[in-house]
């Protein structure tokens, strides 16, 4: 299962397509609205995403997981448009006979996700918004680990 | 060749518009294509920062070369976060 939609994403649902009787092990990743940012209250996040690039690199991620971990029960489900604080962005559900390799896949999941699935994500403040590019230095190499700091400097703007 | 390149995002917001249309020569590539859109919208990005791109859904090395007809878009990075 993968599914990019701008409505409310359903875990459980997300969950149930990856458990099979031969698997022991099921994690399931929520990504959810925080309701700060450095010290700032943040009242909404706002997803853009490059639709069909997005669904193609959510099925490349997808494959390279099933190709490094030898895991085949991986569902990836993210929503677009507004998301409220305490509401579902991302759900990531992997299945696997044993939980080690389920725990690790899915959190490479979401690292690879947010590497290179174009879906980009605006924090709204009382007073204004920006497009978060880096929080924790993700990015791969040099060049977009500078541009992450510039944006993160320069992007702040007011409206 | 003419392009109508989609921006997203914060280059959407620094350029003030989802689509720009962009005249090349033929045999031009990524990295000429990125030389243009800069000239017309400097604000888009600092130029020491490569501006990452994608041909036809797949991100695309400045040296390739574009062919008419291509879906261009301009990819600011991704949203990365702790989540």
């Amino acid at each position: 299962m993968i599914i990019l939609t701008d409505e409310p994403l359903d875990p459980a649902a997300v969950t149930d397509s990856v458990r099979r009787d031969g698997n022991g092990a099921v994690v399931t990743f929520l990504g959810t609205t925080r309701d700060n940012f450095g010290g700032k209250t943040v009242t909404r996040l706002e997803y853009e995403a490059y639709d069909v690039m997005a669904i193609k690199k959510m099925h490349e991620v997808r494959d390279s997981l099933r190709a490094d971990y030898g895991i085949e029960d991986i569902a990836i489900a993210h929503r677009t448009g507004r998301v409220d604080v305490g509401h579902i962005s991302l759900v990531v559900a992997v299945a696997s006979p044993h939980r080690v390799e389920a725990f690790e896949a899915c959190h490479e999941a979401v690292n690879r996700i947010k590497t290179i699935v174009p879906i980009w994500k605006k924090e709204w403040f009382a007073d204004g918004s920006r497009w978060v590019a880096c929080e924790d230095h993700e990015f791969a190499d040099e060049a977009e680990h500078r541009h992450a700091h510039a944006e993160r400097h320069a992007v702040t703007t007011g409206d | 060749m003419r392009f109508d390149v989609r921006l997203f995002a914060l280059y959407r917001e620094r350029a003030g518009a989802s689509l720009v249309t962009v005249d090349l020569p033929d045999g031009a590539s990524v990295g000429d294509l990125t030389s243009a859109v800069r000239v017309d919208y400097p604000q888009l990005a600092p130029p020491e920062v490569r501006i990452v791109v994608a041909v036809n859904a797949e991100y695309a090395d400045d040296d390739q070369l574009l062919q008419p007809g291509d879906e261009v878009c301009l990819i600011p990075p991704v949203s990365g976060g702790r989540g």
